[in-house]
């Protein structure tokens, strides 16, 4: 008994301390890859922000902006012109989910359109795979996937890109909507459909608004991943991974996403290097979903959401 | 307690005999010194007031006085931060909805909280639910006590869609209802579970003349033949005026005049509240 | 003309409660379900046995777990084929612990034992509600299939990681295992299912069903009438997982014969989920209408191209299947929230007019 007790609550600690550089290696590591579910997540804050709906599709359209990227680079296309063209196609998406998913659903509670969503990712799923196939396909950015030593640690070149792109990328939306006049507008939509139109906030513009930086989010986190580990299905299971970070920060939050997705990643990634060889490793498949789940019993609105008071 | 003069026309006249007005006794419920403070918002201030058994009490003021709330705090979704529930003697300040169902407390909504999916039938049927005992694994299989118990149900509560004249529509779902049957159904399901004290939240909002006279003579003929005390908050002073015994006034989350009727009309601190005086 | 309920007057609750108060209704669900029992046994091949019916019993099964818990009790749950996992490996550690006990007992303990764990991962649905919800199902769903790959004790250490359903017989029949005819196997999931059913409808029909929907449709209005959320959730779920947990072990023992637990991943939440709401939320006939539609859709790509001399590949039929999915899921939630079953009683109530116009 004493020794259960001592692997899980001295052992790992030691191992921290006997190695600090590994550990802050571990640390970044960690960093890095919470910042890109911290990109996901905020996808998913978008669209919930300013439509009230879960679009459990986010992890797909990631997937399906990098397919067409992948895609459109293998036909030849310059990265920047074949970046554009994505984008394009995201916007374009964004339009057709507005007219035939939003719009015939409008007035159906959450949980309707969250089912939606769902069928939309089947729907997405099959349909890239059919336009640019199934098989793994590498991503090259032009950033090496290289590991270089920066004051006696070792840092991936790319991760740290990718960080840095994704804390900018952050930035930027947060103050758009703290700021903007159109921010403000998606905070009022978000908040009550009707009052909004009332209002005379064309409903319409702004979902497709939303969607298509949704879509544009989706990209940049394609990009990153999809540099990473390779454009392929399992990025779509991302977008899973999403969902306890949202937990943690609230499920309207910017800044919530930012700091859920950190404590998420690297949650994971230090449970996984000091913890996971005592029961076996893979601890990443649901530490997430575990620590969602502890904060769902004691705090359900995350760390920044808004506790829901129900009027009756 | 003396009956108000019937006008002719008037909604509900009352009967001169047998079981009007106030029972003499201790009254039902004891609301004392109830305060509900939502953040910084102080909803209800040091509200209180009684209902006495069997009689119809009528709660009345201007938007926002507070009304809702007070019956939301009776029905126990919120809880004062200070002062006392009494029903039937006993302290009952901070009992969830649930018990309070328990007590024999029904109430009706002001915005209609019927289930939408479920048939008329299957809404007073939910009325019934505290009534009946759990036989889960007699359920499963309909039969013996299970089944009696819910045909028994269902006769008690046919009792009621005829009381209501409700019998065409009951295998409708109550979602697709117009307006007014809608809070019929509602208060068919509130008296589905042969409530001691009935607690309607303006129960003939948007209702139509007919329908008002309707809804009026069902209050009133629950009150007289089953004996129930009625607690309820209105805005039209004619069904007041009709049908009520008392009348509590409150404005700005404090009651500021309680009586007979006729009293009340000509208070001057309700006029005050109602023609918007300035306040102190 | 046909279809009329002229003349049928019920003179008690009783017949007007019945399942089927329309004669012709009796009639009909009565000679099916004999048909059932009979035809398949003498006249189907092995095909249709193995590869239509039996998965469609079983999904049905499923279905009609995940009905009651999303469908009417407004709980909407991504955990499904996790808690078929618990069912399919309780099944198989039970009657390879104890050999002689009849495997239609087990079945039912292996739903008992998935009862229990869904009503633990039913505690935190007491505080949270909608998708929130389904978070914490999804965290059951990862964490038991985890469980079941990394623990070696559930597959009894094998090193292949599969369970393999051993050899049972009920009635001195054999049921399970590789010897066990298709037909043994029909008619036991047959009986299962049709028991399972029977109790599912009187339970939505009474006083469970009832409480059940309050706290779907109004849940503040459900706790003034006397509902206690928690208890009803819980044992929404708890009856919920017993279904999908008998589901699972029958989907190991009379339909794959062995399985991993890549058998019993999201993909088969997603698919579940998807047979109630194209079948119908909240409806026990939508359970079997969503799952003989799920089941009958990929033979259907998959044969049609054929007879039409069109040869497609493997990996574009896939792909397909997963476009029209996701597109009828949309399609249905749009056009007919409620599912093929709201379809059938509209149909019926054309029916009740024919050939009168109106």
């Amino acid at each position: 008994m004493a020794s259960v007790l001592y692997a899980v609550f001295v052992g790992p600690f030691k191992d921290m301390a006997s190695s600090p550089s590994f550990l802050i290696e571990v640390l970044l590591g960690g960093i890095a890859t919470g910042l890109m579910y911290s990109l996901v997540a905020l996808g998913f804050v978008l669209i919930f922000k300013a439509s009230g709906v879960f679009n459990f599709a986010q992890g797909v359209m990631v997937l399906f902006a990098a397919l067409t990227l992948v895609g459109l680079m293998e036909k030849g296309l310059p990265v920047p012109i074949a970046l554009l063209v994505t984008m394009a196609v995201m916007i374009l998406l964004a339009f057709a989910i507005e007219r035939v998913v939003l719009r015939p659903l409008v007035n159906q509670e959450q949980i309707i359109l969250f089912m939606a969503t769902i069928g939309l990712n089947f729907f997405l799923e099959g349909f890239g795979e059919m336009l640019w196939g199934a098989n793994v396909k590498r991503l090259d950015v032009g950033i090496p996937d290289r590991s270089v030593m920066l004051v006696g640690i070792q840092v991936n070149q790319l991760e740290m890109s990718a960080a840095g792109t994704a804390a900018v990328l952050v930035t930027v939306l947060a103050v758009f909507f703290q700021r903007t006049r159109i921010g403000r507008a998606l905070r009022a939509v978000a908040d009550d459909h009707e009052a909004a139109l009332s209002i005379g906030i064309p409903l319409k513009t702004i979902w497709i608004i939303v969607w298509s930086v949704a879509g544009l989010v989706a990209l940049v986190a394609g990009v990153m991943w999809g540099a990473k580990s390779g454009v392929q299905f399992s990025l779509s299971l991302i977008a899973l991974k999403a969902l306890p970070v949202l937990i943690l920060g609230g499920f309207t939050s910017v800044p919530g996403a930012v700091v859920g997705g950190l404590i998420i990643g690297v949650g994971e990634k230090l449970g996984e290097v000091y913890w996971g060889p005592l029961v076996g490793g893979a601890i990443e498949n649901w530490f997430a979903y575990v620590v969602a789940l502890v904060f769902l019993l004691f705090r359900p609105q995350g760390l920044f959401g808004e506790k829901i008071i129900e009027r009756v | 307690m003396s009956d108000p003069e019937a006008r002719p026309g008037a909604a509900g006249a009352r009967p001169s005999v047998g079981g009007v007005g106030a029972i003499s006794g201790p009254p039902l419920l004891m609301v004392e010194d109830v305060s509900v403070r939502f953040g910084a918002l102080l909803a209800l201030s040091k509200v209180s007031l009684e209902v006495r058994r069997g009689e119809v009490l009528a709660i009345i003021g201007p938007n926002g006085a507070g009304k809702t709330t007070l019956l939301n705090v009776i029905s126990g979704f919120y809880h004062p931060y200070e002062g006392r529930i009494l029903f039937d003697g006993r302290e009952r300040t901070h009992l969830a909805p649930p018990d309070v169902a328990a007590l024999g407390i029904a109430r009706t909504f002001q915005n209609v909280a019927l289930f939408r999916g479920m048939s008329v039938l299957d809404n007073l049927m939910t009325g019934r639910l505290l009534k009946m005992r759990g036989h889960f694994l007699l359920d499963a299989l309909w039969w013996g006590p299970a089944k009696r118990q819910e045909l028994a149900n269902r006769a008690k509560v046919e009792r009621i869609i005829d009381f209501l004249e409700i019998q065409a529509i009951r295998k409708m779902p109550a979602g697709k209802l117009p307006y007014g049957l809608q809070k019929r159904v509602e208060l068919g399901r509130a008296l589905a579970a042969e409530p001691t004290l009935l607690l309607l939240d303006e129960p003939m909002a948007g209702m139509n003349v007919e329908e008002k006279e309707d809804m009026s003579r069902f209050i009133l003929d629950v009150n007289s033949e089953f004996g129930t005390t009625i607690a309820l908050i209105e805005h039209d002073m004619g069904v007041v005026m009709d049908i009520s015994d008392r009348v509590a006034v409150l404005d700005y989350g404090r009651k500021i005049a309680d009586g007979a009727p006729e009293h009340v009309r000509k208070d001057q601190a309700v006029l005050d509240a109602y023609l918007g005086a300035t306040h102190g | 003309m046909i279809y009329r309920e002229a003349g049928q007057f019920k003179t008690s609750y009783s017949a007007d409660q019945a399942i089927f108060p329309i004669v012709q209704d009796r009639v009909v669900v009565v000679v099916a379900i004999v048909a059932a029992f009979v035809v398949p046994t003498v006249v189907a091949d092995e095909y249709w046995l193995q590869a239509v019916l039996i998965p469609f019993l079983i999904y049905s099964l499923a279905a009609l777990g995940l009905n009651l818990l999303t469908g009417y009790a407004g709980q909407l749950s991504l955990g499904t084929g996790g808690f078929m996992a618990v069912g399919g490996y309780a099944a198989f550690k039970l009657t390879t612990a104890f050999p002689q006990l009849n495997i239609i007992v087990v079945f039912l303990l292996a739903g008992l034992i998935a009862a229990g764990v869904g009503l633990l991962f039913g505690i935190p649905s007491l505080r949270i509600k909608g998708f929130y919800l389904a978070v914490a199902t999804l965290a059951a769903q990862f964490f038991l299939i985890w469980l079941f790959n990394k623990v070696p004790w559930f597959t009894n250490y094998a090193s292949s990681g599969t369970i393999t359903a051993p050899p049972r017989s009920v009635f001195g029949v054999i049921i399970t295992g590789p010897n066990a005819t298709a037909e043994a196997r029909y008619v036991t999931v047959l009986a299962l299912v049709a028991v399972f059913a029977l109790i599912a409808k009187n339970l939505v029909r009474g006083r469970v069903g009832r409480a059940w929907m309050a706290i779907r449709d109004r849940d503040i209005a459900a706790e003034i009438i006397g509902v206690r959320p928690m208890r009803t959730k819980l044992l929404a779920f708890g009856i919920s997982s017993f279904y999908c947990g008998l589901a699972g072990a029958e989907y190991v023992f009379l339909y794959l014969g062995s399985a991993e637990t890549l058998a019993f991943d999201i993909n088969l939440s997603f698919l579940v989920l998807f047979m109630v709401i194209i079948g119908g939320l909240g409806s026990v006939l939508g359970s079997f209408l969503g799952a003989a539609f799920i089941v009958l859709v990929p033979i259907f790509l998959t044969n049609v191209p054929h007879m039409i001399g069109l040869a497609l590949p493997v990996a574009l039929m896939k792909q397909i299947e997963l476009m029209v999915f996701g597109g009828l899921i949309i399609f249905f939630l749009i056009v007919e929230p409620h599912g093929l079953a709201r379809l059938w009683q509209i149909t019926k109530e054309k029916l009740r007019l024919w050939p009168f116009p109106h």
